[in-house]
């Protein structure tokens, strides 16, 4: 389908395609073998400038606003789910600091980042804390020019290989919700440690750890907004970064079709090729209809949330990620079901990518989650038409 | 330290048709890209500069759609480009590009090194480098796989040799071709791909390089094409078939009946 990109977003993708296919193809099992973090991937991105696509020119991005951000990780994710994370987890990390941030933190942290030459993680997610942010236990006691954090944070994308992380504590456990604040908290830091990383099913060139705060003092001016504001940011990040997750979704799902394809029809049984059976066209049939049609989803909420920047759109954020997110699970699925027993085998790449698309259902929301936000969202919206 | 790289824009394809009545290369519906080698060369130079300073230029001679090839090359970091297009060039044959390549070289004016790929992918002659180190009259080394050292006028090279390698010494100005094996060329970067569209090419003809005009094009060329065909596929053999013995048997059978024992 036509998506008429721009000449830039058309560079975007075909720079993407070109890395994916020369760099990250040749390695991508490697990677999900021994869960090496992509390092060398890494600074291939950031030499072909697609680390800070997202982030505003005048801090050293190209300001190709979210869609620039999905375009690129859609491409890398059709090769490595994985891999691409190092990228998609960073823009989670760094979108705190945009939406939140004042002029001289902006300028402090964000070109760093755009130039890949550093890293960034999110740190919201707690043991007793998922789904529920507003149950968080890691405090930021303030002290003088300080705020002393402890605490511990699970299932972190990119900990341990990040230079900046954004970080959700309790300011005031009184006042639930709004007491939560967002901070910026730098590798390094005195009582700032990382856990085990975990084991994962799945997206395993990609690191995952426990954040560790034990009397981790970190400067004031490290606050990202107001005090109690934290739950908003993480709200407002969470709309901006969840097209990204869909993207990833997109991009494996994408990944699969073609994979299949090209296997059906060099696949012989019966004397002809297996795509020349009905039972298989219409799977494929399926699969990539439900791909054009995620792919529509996501290209237009990330057009609308660049159209309208400051603007809520956690419903339709969260409409793409919960609809390209399913499909990925369904067209992976799908695609191993094509390559029959060879799909469950590791030789190939699509059992790879059904284990990588299925944490797409879980994290920044999973379906269940997403589904709560769009059904509050309809409620909302009806009540304030009365 | 003023780097020029030559290169050539090929169709990209390993497997190269050839029109059977009119014996030229099919070239409809091939997209072009430069030639694989010289994007070592063009590496090479880009390093050289990182290394020791001072600018690179990357010329190509060829019709007005090579200037893609030309953009390629700056958005991986080359300063200048220049595409040197003229109809009089056309049929051009090795002698004949050598003389134009160092022709434009000679209009750049300074110059202290000139890198090539070792050959292109759809000649495969390997003649035109060397030809225009001696157009200019300049030493040159082919097969570069290493440059150790690049100071104060001249070089230190490994030349790339079936059973080793030659370590040569050059004095500058000088040109080398290069092999695959001397590095792994980049890939372009966004910035370099966006300054690479809007960049501006200068486009020099046989005017402009003050080519004679005996020297370029067909009338330059004396090497005269009298057909170019694909070679016909060789015959499948002949399986023998028995136990070790008889096979033996039949074989020095049949090879006394050619006359070859």
């Amino acid at each position: 389908m036509e998506y008429f990109l721009s000449e830039e977003q058309q560079m975007m993708v075909d720079l993407a395609r070109k890395i994916a296919q020369e760099k990250i193809k040749p390695v991508r099992e490697h990677y999900d073998e021994t869960e090496e973090f992509p390092w060398p991937i890494v600074k291939e991105l950031a030499a072909a400038d697609l680390c800070g696509t997202y982030i505003p020119q005048e801090f050293g991005g190209f300001g190709g606003g979210i869609f620039s951000l999905v375009l690129v990780t859609e491409e890398l994710c059709k090769v490595d789910g994985g891999i691409a994370l190092a990228l998609a987890a960073t823009a989670l990390g760094t979108f705190p600091i945009m939406i939140a941030g004042n002029d001289e933190q902006k300028r402090k942290y964000l070109p760093d980042i755009a130039a890949g030459r550093k890293l960034a993680a999110f740190g919201l997610t707690e043991p007793e804390a998922g789904s529920d942010a507003t149950g968080l236990r890691t405090t930021a006691v303030k002290d003088g020019d300080f705020y002393v954090l402890n605490g511990t944070k699970c299932f972190i994308t990119n900990a341990g290989d990040a230079e900046t992380y954004t970080v959700f504590a309790k300011t005031n456990p009184g006042r639930g919700a709004r007491g939560i604040s967002c901070f910026v908290v730098e590798k390094g830091t005195p009582g700032f440690e990382f856990g085990k990383k975990e084991k994962k099913m799945g997206i395993r060139a990609s690191s995952t750890r426990e954040l560790i705060f034990n009397n981790c003092r970190i400067p004031k001016e490290n606050l990202l907004g107001k005090e109690g504001h934290g739950l908003i940011t993480a709200q407002a990040t969470l709309d901006c970064s969840r097209p990204g997750v869909a993207a990833q979704a997109l991009g494996i799902a994408a990944g699969a079709l073609e994979e299949a394809v090209a296997y059906a029809k060099t696949r012989v049984q019966f004397g002809q090729t297996i795509a020349s059976f009905q039972g298989i066209q219409h799977m494929l049939a399926d699969m990539a209809t439900e791909v054009e049609a995620a792919r529509c989803l996501v290209y237009a909420t990330a057009r609308m949330m660049d159209a309208h920047p400051g603007k809520r759109t956690t419903k339709e954020s969260a409409m793409a990620k919960l609809f390209a997110s399913e499909t990925a699970m369904k067209v992976t699925t799908n695609a191993v079901q094509i390559f029959g027993g060879y799909g469950y085998s590791r030789e190939y790449p699509v059992e790879k990518m059904m284990r990588d698309a299925k944490i797409t259902t879980l994290y920044e929301g999973t379906s269940q989650i997403q589904k709560n936000e769009i059904a509050l969202a309809l409620i909302k919206e009806a009540a304030t038409k009365k | 330290m003023h780097i020029v790289v030559c290169i050539k824009q090929v169709p990209n394809t390993t497997n190269v048709q050839i029109d059977a009545t009119t014996g030229t290369l099919k070239r409809e519906g091939v997209e072009a890209i430069i030639n694989p080698f010289d994007e070592y060369a063009i590496e090479e130079a880009i390093r050289l500069k990182e290394r020791f300073g001072g600018k690179t230029t990357v010329i190509t001679m060829g019709p007005p759609q090579a200037e893609q090839a030309l953009r390629d090359t700056l958005a991986r970091g080359i300063d200048n480009a220049i595409l040197v297009s003229d109809r009089a060039f056309a049929g051009a044959d090795t002698w004949a590009t050598s003389y134009a390549l160092a022709q434009a070289i000679r209009t750049l004016g300074d110059y202290d090194l000139i890198i090539c790929g070792k050959q292109a992918t759809d000649g495969d002659t390997a003649q035109v480098g060397p030809g225009v180190a001696e157009m200019l009259n300049i030493p040159h080394v082919a097969y570069v796989k290493k440059i150790e050292e690049a100071s104060n006028g001249s070089m230190k090279v490994e030349r790339m040799m079936e059973d080793g390698y030659d370590l040569i010494e050059t004095p500058l100005p000088a040109l080398i071709t290069v092999v695959k094996e001397i590095n792994t060329p980049r890939l372009p970067s966004l910035r370099g791909l966006m300054n690479a569209k809007k960049a501006q090419i200068p486009h020099w003809n046989a005017e402009t390089i003050k080519a004679e005009k005996l020297n370029i094009g067909l009338t330059g060329s004396p090497t005269q094409v009298l057909k170019i065909f694909s070679p016909p596929l060789r015959p499948g053999g002949e399986m023998l078939q028995g136990s070790l013995e008889q096979v033996a048997e039949q074989l020095v059978a049949k090879l006394k009946n050619a006359q070859l024992i």
